[in-house]
């Protein structure tokens, strides 16, 4: 069963253009699906590795401006691509080495100041990324003579960019470092006991995430043609954590889930409902109270809850009319 | 899921299309179609419904009718962030076909979009003061009725050197674009006048205590600052607190019309310049200020009348080319030839960039009947961008930043 | 100097109304565990109602701690719905007081529009005071005198009082606790409410210094963080130290090294993690 589903969403998701109704549904399409490579990446650290992050904004704002600043100066988008994810993996290997000093709200708060440093320095060096006034890009790349112009081209390349990005995190899951992050979340003073290398592993799974976070900010950059200090603000990680855990963490439809949920307020829904940001809040703490483990876990729970009724082997008596077990 | 939200989105893209087919009939049977982007929410909504009110305030007075022709309005909250911008630009540009676009507030909103308006050559009327807008980066479908950053800093500067007399100053404003092309503004015409700037400040946008900097206000004939939103009534009140009594020189929304409801009895005595002022007598500037004090409760300052003169101009264009907006290049040549008499900022036209060239107000504030007022003491008429210079030498310079024009140690 | 001395008294009057600011985060965040992020939120919410009963013509200190009543039955409320069903659920908590935060500023920005608010100093306190042969504002060195009170007022209430105790108790030991017959999520009800009465009551404290407007919520909940992880979570004198060190970092930091006008506070708060990951004061964690 799941393998159809599976290849029926595939098949939705790659004739998108075609159905959506127009190419501002298929620009929502596409930020859709980088939010949810920028989730994906940040539910390795929070979901599986249990660690709380508020600063992986300022990863993706490194990516963003370094391929910025890279096409600038005239070098080409393999060049300025390749040079963003090796500054935003070097980043974030200091992130994960400053950050795994602390534990808990420590964590945290380190992850909070290493944004706010690169938020600070986004907007005070401006020599080196035009402050306020942000760096515009002026084409986006043809990969293999492929103009990613149109919104429709720049969707299939983000959802080629997401479908590596899920793969990689069902890899990552299934394997057995995903096992042991998962295990320094749930039992680090076991983990320690049983020989593992806690701090190594976890500092592993935070350069994994600050990678997929390096390739939502290239997205980014290409997607909006333009990155500026706001991107890389507290809010904007704020935003990020939210989609993660809104969808449910430690799993890997949540961060999709809440990646559209988000995109789709702050976008669509603003256009219809003027006090959004209230409804927003609204359905945030609705999560919290009816799903609290996120939309995909409860939604889960919920659809089992509803089948559960259904006895095996029931044939076709009403199933209300029989105990259940 | 994400092809549950797919279909979500489906169905709402298919029903916002639907709604908007075009009905089978002539060019005048279709409204005209202004998208409004402004800012609803977080900490620049002050603005942004200030630009909401004045642009609903235009509508109402012309009952939705411009040349002749139905005008609707579609209202796009951007967030006040350049991503938000861009999405919404591109919903009012290619899924609500808009003829035109009014907004949005922030110069970064205004460069995140500006290269995708002018691929789409949707003309732009907006309040976003970032100078090489219409200097060194200009879009050719670009019209700016407000001001430059520094457009209201020179005759400032001018006022102060010549009037007031004034040899020394220090700057403070905000760091960031905004702040650094007005202070340098000054500093320019205010030093080729002989006066000197010793220091200047830039206090970051959130800056919950400005005494570091106030502490060091001194030693000077006067203090300038261009503050915005709502950091101006923080300023002040700190800066009276601070028991500082240097006069103060303002820009143009440091001491806004709007804003003066919300000070106390610090703000009586600054000297600020602006395009607008709401005490100015002109017929249609009467009509606005009623129109908004019945509709609003207060009077407009340059954020609703900048979106007002928007409306002035989009009919004016319109009146020129009959209504039509088929035509994009016609549609911005009209716009950028207006040239009114009777408006909310007196009489102004737009030079070859699409920036205003017009009077500009140099007012005191003062308390009158009880109520704080700008008071115009002296009228500036036809200052351009450039103010005196040479067009061609003003863009050979670079654009006003933060170290330029620099200090003289 | 004029300006050394100006930069010192203010560094302990911010000082004083940082610790007005953080005192109930710490107090929540230290007792409870409870990361709330709602707090930005409730102090601007006081400083909003608190402008409309001045309006009103009510006083100023009346105003601040009916305002802060107010607040604090919202938090209340939310502690007993909302809050109580996730004991130690981190990210719940942090997702469910985010939401209510966005769904409290949009409703004041709803109700109060986006001008922003001056509040008057109240009467008696205005003007300045000379030391020195300068002058600092009478207003704000009366805060650093109110917040020290609090800062006493509060260590009495753990450390000195039966309800303290208990509440210490229900900490340490929630089940323990609950045996011994001290009804510990009543007291934790109490513990939340009074962080968000000190919440709003610090938002109108600061208001004849800050004003209120749109925003304040997000400007507000770093400064608070930054003060309780430098003094160290749970620690209420770490947070009255860590007070005074922001407020010395913030003056004499914005004014000697304005390039890192930025950063000022969180470079320091992370060199202090990095070193010593559990604050100042804090407990090493177990």
């Amino acid at each position: 069963m799941r393998p159809l589903a599976l290849l029926a969403a595939l098949a939705l998701a790659a004739t998108v253009p075609f159905w959506i109704g127009g190419p501002y549904y298929v620009n929502i399409a596409s930020q859709i699906l980088l939010y949810a490579v920028f989730a994906l990446g940040i539910n390795v650290i929070v979901g599986y590795a249990g660690l709380v992050s508020l600063g992986h904004a300022g990863l993706l704002g490194i990516a963003a401006y370094a391929a910025g600043r890279l096409l600038g100066a005239g070098h080409g988008h393999a060049v300025a691509i390749a040079g963003a994810l090796a500054v935003t993996v070097a980043a974030s290997a200091i992130f994960a080495a400053l950050a795994l000093r602390g534990t808990g709200l420590g964590f945290v708060m380190i992850t909070v100041a290493l944004g706010q440093i690169v938020w600070g320095v986004a907007y005070r060096w401006i020599s080196l990324t035009n402050g306020d006034n942000g760096l515009s890009v002026s084409a986006r790349p043809s990969p293999l003579g492929l103009s990613l112009a149109s919104p429709a081209a720049f969707y299939w390349a983000t959802l080629a960019v997401f479908l590596a990005a899920l793969g990689s995190m069902a890899v990552f899951v299934a394997s057995p470092l995903g096992a042991a992050v998962r295990g320094t979340r749930d039992q680090p003073r076991r983990m320690t006991a049983l020989g593992y290398h806690v701090w190594m592993i976890r500092f592993l799974a935070f350069v994994f995430s600050g990678l997929w976070s390096g390739a939502a900010g290239v997205l980014y950059l290409y997607y909006n043609q333009f990155v500026s200090p706001q991107a890389v603000a507290l809010t904007a990680s704020a935003e990020a954590l939210l989609m993660v855990i809104a969808g449910g963490t430690g799993t890997l439809l949540g961060p999709i889930v809440g990646a559209g949920l988000v995109v789709v307020m702050k976008n669509v829904a603003s256009a219809y409902i003027e006090r959004w940001n209230f409804v927003l809040g609204a359905i945030f703490v609705a999560i919290v109270v009816f799903m609290p483990e996120g939309l995909v876990p409860g939604t889960r729970r919920l659809t089992r809850w509803l089948t559960r009724r259904r006895l095996p082997g029931a044939g076709h008596l009403p199933a209300a009319r029989q105990s259940l077990p | 899921m994400s092809v549950r939200i797919g279909r979500r989105a489906f169905l709402v893209g298919s029903t916002a299309v639907a709604a908007t087919l075009p009905f089978p009939a002539i060019a005048q049977g279709k409204p005209v179609k202004i998208g409004l982007l402004t800012v609803k929410t977080g900490p620049l909504a002050q603005g942004g419904l200030q630009m909401e009110q004045g642009t609903t305030r235009f509508f109402k007075d012309r009952n939705y009718t411009l040349a002749g022709r139905k005008a609707e309005v579609i209202v796009g909250d951007t967030g006040g962030n350049p991503a938000g911008t861009k999405t919404k630009t591109q919903e009012l540009i290619e899924r609500d076909n808009v003829d035109m676009i009014f907004g949005p507030l922030a110069a970064f909103e205004l460069l995140a979009i500006s290269e995708y308006a002018a691929q789409n050559k949707t003309p732009i009327l907006s309040l976003a003061a970032a100078e090489d807008m219409t200097q060194r980066k200009p879009n050719p479908y670009f019209v700016r009725a407000s001001a430059t950053s520094a457009q209201s800093m020179h005759p400032l500067a001018d006022y102060a050197a010549k009037e007031l007399k004034v040899k020394r100053v220090m700057t403070i404003s905000e760091d960031f674009a905004f702040g650094h092309e007005q202070m340098g503004g000054f500093q320019r015409v205010f030093e080729d006048a002989g006066g000197r700037v010793v220091k200047k400040l830039w206090p970051p946008i959130v800056t919950p205590d400005y005494t570091p900097y106030l502490a060091q206000l001194s030693g000077v004939d006067a203090v300038v600052q261009g503050f915005a939103g709502s950091n101006p009534l923080k300023f002040m009140k700190q800066y009276k607190d601070q028991g500082l009594k240097l006069p103060v020189i303002s820009g143009s929304v440091g001491c806004d019309d709007a804003l003066l409801k919300s000070f106390g009895d610090e703000a009586i005595g600054i000297v600020s310049c602006s395009a607008y002022c709401a005490d100015l007598d002109t017929p249609s500037n009467k009509r606005l200020v009623e129109g908004m004090v019945k509709d609003y409760g207060n009077i407009p300052g340059i954020y609703a009348a900048g979106l007002y003169l928007n409306g002035m101009v989009a009919e004016a264009a319109l009146e020129k080319t009959g209504g039509k907006t088929d035509d994009k290049e016609a549609l911005i040549k009209a716009l950028r030839g207006v040239s009114l008499t009777d408006s909310p900022r007196g009489p102004f036209k737009f030079d070859h960039f699409g920036n205003v060239v017009g009077s500009f107000y140099i007012r005191r504030t003062e308390r009158k009947g009880g109520k704080l007022v700008n008071t115009i003491i002296k009228t500036y008429p036809n200052v351009s961008q450039f103010w005196t210079y040479d067009e061609k030498w003003f863009l050979s310079q670079p654009v006003y930043s933060r170290d330029y024009p620099p200090l003289r140690s | 100097m004029s300006l050394w001395l100006v930069l010192a008294v203010n560094s302990i009057t911010l000082g004083g109304l940082l610790f007005l600011l953080s005192a109930g985060f710490s107090l929540i965040f230290g007792l409870m565990k409870i990361p709330n992020l709602t707090h930005g939120s409730f102090f601007m919410l006081g400083a909003y109602l608190a402008t409309s009963l001045i309006a009103r013509g009510v006083s100023f200190w009346t105003a601040a701690v009916v305002s802060g009543l107010a607040v604090a039955l919202l938090g209340g409320l939310i502690e007993r719905l909302i809050l109580r069903r996730l004991p130690g659920a981190e990210l719940a908590q942090v997702l469910v007081t985010l939401g209510l935060s966005f769904m409290i500023a949009d409703v004041c920005l709803m109700v109060w529009t986006g001008d922003p608010i001056q509040v008057a100093t109240p009467p008696g306190l205005r003007g300045a005071t000379a030391l020195a042969g300068v002058a600092f504002p009478t207003y704000r060195l009366a805060i650093s005198l109110l917040a020290v009170a609090f800062a006493a007022g509060l260590w009495a209430l753990m450390d000195r009082t039966r309800l303290g105790a208990m509440i210490r108790a229900g900490v340490d030991d929630a089940p323990m606790a609950r045996v011994v017959g001290i009804r510990v999520s009543r007291l934790f009800t109490t513990v939340f409410c009074l962080g968000a009465w000190l919440a709003g009551f610090a938002g109108v404290v600061g208001g004849p210094i800050l004003s209120v407007y749109p925003g304040l919520d997000g400007e507000m909940l770093p400064l608070a963080l930054v003060v309780v992880i430098l003094g160290g979570s749970g620690s209420l004198l770490g947070s009255l130290v860590g007070s005074f060190i922001v407020g010395f970092l913030y003056n004499f930091g914005q004014a000697m090294f304005p390039e890192l006008a930025y950063v000022v506070l969180f470079l320091p708060m992370l060199l202090v993690l990095v070193v010593r990951p559990q604050g100042l004061f804090g407990r090493p964690a177990t």
